[in-house]
């Protein structure tokens, strides 16, 4: 059975000639992101335009490049971002309503596609809305006073009083033009402004409201709604074999008989890049497994000891960064501290694992992907096929939640490098539950050192802070980021790793302490050499660092004889950082010295994202079996800031989930490999969280700020959750763990007997 | 007349002194010392000892704190509940002196002065030294105390009473302490030490008689517990290939062996508590179950060579003849794999699982039935459970083709059998 | 040949007998409900019932299924139609992904089949074999509660 694919060959420009009527929809090439660089996780930020356009219309400025109205009135909204469960679609679609002033249901938003939509990069970092929201919110105003000034035109009219409303320019006596009439006809080309007359907060009749999502009825209701939904007709199942071992060379491998398996249709051999074609799916695995049988590898030790992975790469080269170094006076210290924490490598570990489509046909390559950035895939796929890149076309289908980097991008190239062997054919590449495991690019370890001096008053006087680790972007472009152009027999080099600069950060994001501290010096020591191979992972280093910080903070308010959110608010300026705090320790019922039950703690945490995103305040209280070491989570509540709340159900959504994933983090989960093999295999061997671990409660509350710029929300809860666990933790037991994953045997041994 | 008098009179007396030989006195109740009385580095002691007794096995409920009791530990007599051994005063064992303690290990009697069943199996705590008992005792009088209310171990008449085990105790019970064999080393001595006393391996890999008690003479041989089977871990193993002092601490301390298969069942339990106890006591351990298992006759190896060697060849191609083999390779050969198919993530060949080569199917039925899981949070083996996926007929197909194709033995002929039962278990 | 009952209809599939069903109901069906997650019967992903029962699909034979029923998501409602499980999951926006969903709220049909009014506890020792990454468990849990509100609110399913 067949369905409809997202149109390969329908281009823009054909689009727009058929569409009819059109808006603001010319001078299209330099939209079409062929000519645009791509602003990145990994790249430094453009030079600013004299007039900073905000959001993502600084990179793509044309009007066209957001929306088209067609002549029957339609609106079609683009986005260079991705649904990834995040809810971004609906979140967009209520912006650009309430902006043009149409019902939520009239707007049709296409995201994500190299030959739609306009370039924004990667969907990371929490910057959808930032990025997208905000270009999508002055794009579609703008828009709005254009309908509004050609109707004023055709009427003779002032502007002033003229509005738009559901699908039409409306005059005050009554008059209406509908938005297709208005555009037909019309050649406009139009650059955004730097200001727009943006709708006043008090009158938004969408944004704000908790919209339904539009993409979860169709995925409860079994419609076709992921990557691994698509069946093209023709299409051809494709698996991959990996090798056992990073660093395991193919001796021999003998395909003839795989070869002739029922409905195998080709098997590559290139390097250490095989693969199988079959007609069916189950006869793809089988033909999958028989090639494995048929191989011999050598395997060699590559990696590091588990045990000793922080002192590896404290012993690696690194270069260091001083992200800060204030120098401010200093009162009498009256108490110093000194402390080191770690985590280990930990996965994104999809559901869903990787998948990805392909079809090369006339010269062209389309490949549909989940992963996080259409543009730079279609230069990392581009160049391991040697393409141009405008015969390569990438357009986003959601998978499962990907939660970063995860091996999408990898099957996507491993789709691409297998399709243009079977020219004319749709191929469907599913990655293998235990390939996911072993071969997604982790979130990297990371060491955390922290030393302050607390003054006579209680306050931290000095802070020195330390964080080592490798980059936490490998992320395409470049053939040699996929492990398809790392295994073929012609190999790309791995691109040298990148640092992502503040206020961003990599593994520094979050390394500034929003407390006021007088003294403050930090260093990111970046460890060009991985050991492992690692990206981005929700949060990337802000997980750990807010980890750190606020364990510490802990470890300081205990010094320093003070209430751990008494000492929080103590260093608090950021009238905004206050409110979470105090909102999430008035909502949890936080006392100062409170009478907990036997085994149970309380822990506090609080971050404001990247310090550029959303604040977000978590508290815990959990019961610790002091015999066994395992936790009971019993109440989680946060407070969070998010600026403009578009969508307040989304962000409790978000918050909460990452509150659980949090949790999982934190309890469970580390990346078991030794010196050859990656251990970590399947869930038996990487155990998550599990319902019955679960939290009694969850609550999540949002404070609004109408009016205010949209911060990023989808990984404001990681790091305060981690840390209010472990203040927790210690709250029950007295015993402070500064390694995660806090789990079971670590907590037992802490206790002791 | 006089003579039935007299009889009965003689009776009376015997029984008169049977009771004041097998009576126990209660002792004396004494409050828990603090915590703080005690040596650290006993209570490490203690831990690292109850851990290697798993003590923790059957004094937990299910989902329960630990140590607090109520697990049911089903016997042929019937069920018998572990008790809470935490120091609760009331519920738990908080008013056990050091000697009431000493005395239910090594004679089995409690503080009250009644006989335990021997599902305690005090029978192996004998040969614990005193110190190692008292540090045991010093580490479970230090636990936090739990009030929890005991389940009441009621067994049918006569075994209900309490004062026959005396007798059971005359006759089975040895209370010999360890002597060390000067024939072997350290680590042997401290495995047998172990083995035999605190990790009692016997009270389940060893048959029992009648009466319950281990059979002596047939150590190892394999029993029955809880519904499992223990294979036996002398030289009538079923493994395949034989067991290696390093492969028998790799599975005590990771619940699997690649040529032998997966801990499953109460051992399963075992290996957990093994995984947290210092290294070298699990390798002394396994040097003395190696020393058990013997060295494999020329015979075994034989097998064992064979049983490797095929294990990438054992299986037949899916046919309409032999209707397992496409439950196999739908359901097991994505884990297991075949002949022709090396799957991504390996479980056990099971050319080489004891399970399939056991003499009963019972492992097999109730690994396939119930699977394999750990703790949350907690790595190690996983199989799922086909229970509502196969039926009987179903998994008796299965069984001959994995039997015939990977043991290369006989089917066992109680497979749905046992199948069924397992479902009404559930 | 293999016949397969799904959902309440006889189809004949051309899957070789051992093609586990998750595969068949996908490719030869053309159903999306039972998602591949693991392919090893550890992450709920693929769960319909067999018998009414909830087994993972991606460890069932087509072979073994010989006539037994099997529910899908597709047999629980649809988009027009949709069960009060999906009903509930839908108004508490209980996805975040969804990838999981599907398989949860399946499994959570064979529980409420089974106790109408299941207390939260019993809600999560259910679904213990079934994983969500996304975190999404708090709300799966309320779903379930509300779905035994809502199937009780309306006539009997028949599934
Ligand atoms: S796909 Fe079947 S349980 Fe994971
Ligand atoms: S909602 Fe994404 S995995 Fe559960």
């Amino acid at each position: 059975m067949s369905q409809k694919l997202p149109d390969a060959n329908l281009t823009r420009r054909a689009l727009l000639t058929t569409g009819g009527a059109l808006v603001v929809s010319f001078s299209l090439l330099p939209s079409l992101g062929l000519a645009q660089a791509p602003p990145a996780d990994t790249v430094s930020p453009q030079p600013s335009p004299p007039q900073p356009l905000p959001g993502s219309l600084k990179t793509s400025p044309m009007l066209d490049a957001w929306l088209r109205i067609g002549a029957d009135g339609s609106v079609t909204l683009f986005t260079g971002k991705s649904e990834l469960g995040q809810g971004i679609r609906t979140a967009l679609t209520q912006i650009a309503a309430e902006q043009l002033g149409l019902a939520f249901a009239a707007v049709k938003l296409i995201t994500s596609d190299t030959q739609q939509t306009p370039n924004e990069g990667y969907t990371s970092g929490s910057q959808s809305m930032s990025d997208s929201g905000t270009a999508i919110m002055h794009a579609t105003a703008q828009a709005r006073e254009i309908l509004i000034n050609l109707a004023a035109e055709k009427w003779g009219t002032a502007a002033d009083g003229l509005q738009a409303k559901d699908g039409s320019v409306a005059a005050p006596d009554g008059r209406k033009l509908g938005f297709g009439e208005l555009v037909a006809g019309q050649t406009l080309s139009v650059r955004a402004g730097s200001t727009s007359k943006l709708k006043m907060p008090q009158t938004f009749a969408i944004v704000g409201k908790s919209v339904p999502r539009v993409d979860i009825p169709g995925k409860l209701t079994a419609a076709p709604s992921f990557i691994q939904d698509m069946r093209p007709a023709g299409m051809l199942h494709a698996r991959v074999v990996r090798p056992p071992s990073p660093a395991a060379k193919l001796l021999r491998i003998a395909t003839s008989a795989v070869e002739t398996l029922p409905g195998v249709k080709k098997v590559i051999v290139d390097g250490r890049f095989l693969a199988v074609v079959a007609d069916r799916e189950f006869r793809a695995i089988k033909a999958m497994e028989a090639l494995a049988a048929a191989a011999e590898w050598s395997e060699s030790p590559s990696l590091p000891k588990q045990s000793e992975i922080f002192d590896v790469l404290k012993s690696l080269p690194n270069k260091v960064y001083t992200i800060r170094d204030d120098k401010g006076p200093a009162g009498a210290v009256t108490k110093s501290l000194e402390a080191a924490y770690s985590r280990p490598y930990q996965m994104h570990a999809s559901i869903g694992p990787s998948c990805a489509l392909a079809q090369f046909s006339d010269g062209q390559m389309t490949v549909w992907s989940h992963a996080q950035g259409m543009f730079p895939l279609r230069q990392a796929i581009a160049e391991l096929l040697t393409l141009p890149e405008d015969k390569v076309r990438c357009i986003h289908v959601e998978g499962s939640g990907c939660y970063g980097h995860n091996g999408a991008d990898d099957a996507a190239a491993d789709a691409a490098l297998i399709a243009i062997g079977v020219p004319g054919v749709p191929i469907r590449l599913q990655w293998m539950r235990e390939q996911e495991h072993a071969w997604e690019p982790y979130g990297p370890a990371m060491a955390m050192r922290v030393k302050a001096d607390l003054d006579g008053d209680g306050r931290i006087a000095t802070w020195d802070y330390s964080v080592w680790t490798n980059t936490h972007s490998t992320r395409p472009g470049g053939a040699g980021s996929t492990l398809a152009g790392q295994l073929k027999a012609q190999a790309f080099a791995i691109p040298a790793p990148q640092i992502i600069p503040q206020p961003a950060g990599g593994g520094d994001r979050n390394i500034i302490p929003l407390y006021k501290i007088p003294n403050v010096h930090l260093d990111h020591n970046f460890i060009p050499e991985m050991p492992l191979r690692v990206s981005a992972l929700r949060g990337l280093g802000a997980y750990a660092n807010v980890f750190a910080i606020e364990s510490f903070m802990d470890e300081l308010a205990v010094a320093a004889n003070a209430d751990p959110v008494a000492f929080r608010l103590k260093h608090l300026e950021d009238p905004r950082a206050r409110d979470v705090v105090s909102l999430a320790a008035e909502k949890f019922g936080w006392q100062a010295a409170a009478k907990l039950g036997p085994g149970r703690g309380h822990g506090f945490g609080f971050a404001k994202y990247k310090n550029i995103a959303a604040y977000c305040a978590v508290a815990i209280e959990l019961e610790v079996e002091r015999e066994t070491g395992h936790i009971r989570l019993l109440r989680a509540v946060a407070a969070s800031d998010s600026g403009q709340a578009v969508n307040p159900d989304g962000i409790r959504n978000q918050i909460g989930g990452g509150i659980v994933q949090s949790a999982s983090w934190t309890l469970h989960e580390a990346v078991a490999f030794d010196t050859t093999r990656i251990l970590s295999r399947d869930w038996s061997s990487y155990p998550i969280l599990h319902f019955a671990e679960l939290f009694e409660t969850v609550d999540v509350h949002v404070i609004d700020r109408p009016g205010m710029p949209f911060l990023g929300t989808g990984e404001a809860s990681q790091g305060p959750t981690g840390a209010a666990i472990a203040n927790a933790i210690c709250s029950a037991t007295g015993v402070r763990i500064r390694d995660l994953p806090l789990n079971a045997a670590r907590i037992k041994q802490a206790i002791g007997v | 007349m006089r003579l039935t008098v007299r009889l009965i009179a003689l009776l009376v007396i015997i029984a008169a002194a049977y009771v004041v030989w097998a009576w126990r006195s209660p002792m004396q109740g004494v409050a828990a010392p603090a915590k703080s009385t005690f040596d650290v580095a006993q209570l490490r002691h203690g831990s690292e000892l109850a851990a290697i007794g798993n003590c923790v096995q059957c004094h937990t409920a299910p989902q329960g704190k630990p140590y607090a009791g109520g697990r049911a530990v089903p016997t042929p007599f019937g069920i018998v509940w572990g008790p809470n051994i935490t120091p609760d005063p009331d519920t738990g064992i908080g008013l056990y002196s050091k000697q009431a303690f000493l005395r239910a290990m090594r004679d089995g009697v409690d503080r009250q002065g009644r006989h335990l069943y021997p599902a305690f199996p005090y029978d192996h705590m004998v040969k614990a030294s005193a110190n190692d008992i008292e540090a045991v005792w010093a580490f479970m009088i230090t636990r936090e105390p739990v009030r929890q209310i005991n389940q009441t171990t009621r067994l049918a008449f006569p075994l209900d009473q309490r004062i026959l085990l005396a007798g059971w105790k005359a006759m089975f019970f040895n209370r010999q302490a360890f002597t060390p064999d000067p024939g072997h080393d350290a680590a042997w001595n401290r495995g047998a030490y172990l083995v035999e006393g605190l990790a009692h391996c016997g009270a389940c890999h060893t048959p029992r008689n009648i009466f319950g008690a281990e059979t002596k003479s047939a150590a190892y041989a394999g029993g029955q517990v809880e519904g499992w089977t223990a294979p036996a871990l002398n030289s009538s193993s079923p493994a395949a290939v034989p067991w290696t002092t390093a492969r028998i601490e790799t599975y005590l301390r990771l619940g699997r062996d690649d040529l032998h298969g997966a801990a499953a069942g109460p051992m399963n339990e075992v290996t957990h508590a093994l995984a947290g106890v210092v290294a070298a006591d699990v390798a002394a351990i396994a040097t003395y179950v190696a020393d058990i298992a013997g060295n494999a006759t020329p015979e075994r190896a034989a097998v064992a060579a064979k049983a490797v060697a095929s294990s990438r060849s054992g299986a037949a191609p899916v046919s309409a003849s032999d209707p397992g083999s496409a439950v196999y390779a739908g359901a097991c050969a994505q884990c297991h794999g075949d002949a022709a198919r090396a799957p991504t993530n390996p479980a056990v060949n099971l050319a080489l699982s004891s399970a399939v080569r056991a003499a009963d199917e019972t492992n097999f039925v109730n690994v396939v039935h119930g699977g394999i899981r750990q703790p949350d949070g907690l790595g190690g083996p996983y199989m799922p459970g086909f229970a509502d996926i196969l039926t009987p007929a179903q998994v008796r197909d299965l069984a001959s083709h994995v039997r015939n194709t990977y043991a290369g033995k006989p089917d066992w002929t109680g497979v749905a059998d046992a199948w069924r039962r397992q479902s009404a278990i559930k | 040949m293999v016949k397969l009952n799904i959902n309440g209809q006889i189809h004949d599939v051309a899957s070789e007998p051992d093609t586990p069903l998750l595969y068949a109901l996908r490719e030869d069906l053309a159903l999306n409900g039972a998602k591949y997650g693991c392919g090893v019967g550890q992450c709920g992903a693929c769960t319909v019932l067999l018998d009414g029962k909830p087994v993972f699909s991606c460890l069932v034979p087509i072979s073994v299924v010989d006539g037994r029923a099997v529910t899908t998501l597709e047999g629980l409602g649809s988009a027009d139609k949709p069960s009060p499980v999906q009903r509930a999951f839908i108004e508490l926006q209980a996805a975040q992904c969804g990838y999981c969903i599907p398989g949860m709220m399946v499994r959570a049909e064979a529980l409420l089949q089974r106790l109408p009014s299941p207390t939260t506890a019993e809600i999560r020792a259910h679904l213990q074999p079934n994983l969500c990454r996304c975190g999404t468990h708090m709300r799966i849990v309320a779903a379930v509660q509300r779905a035994a509100e809502l199937s009780k609110s309306t006539a009997p399913q028949k599934i």
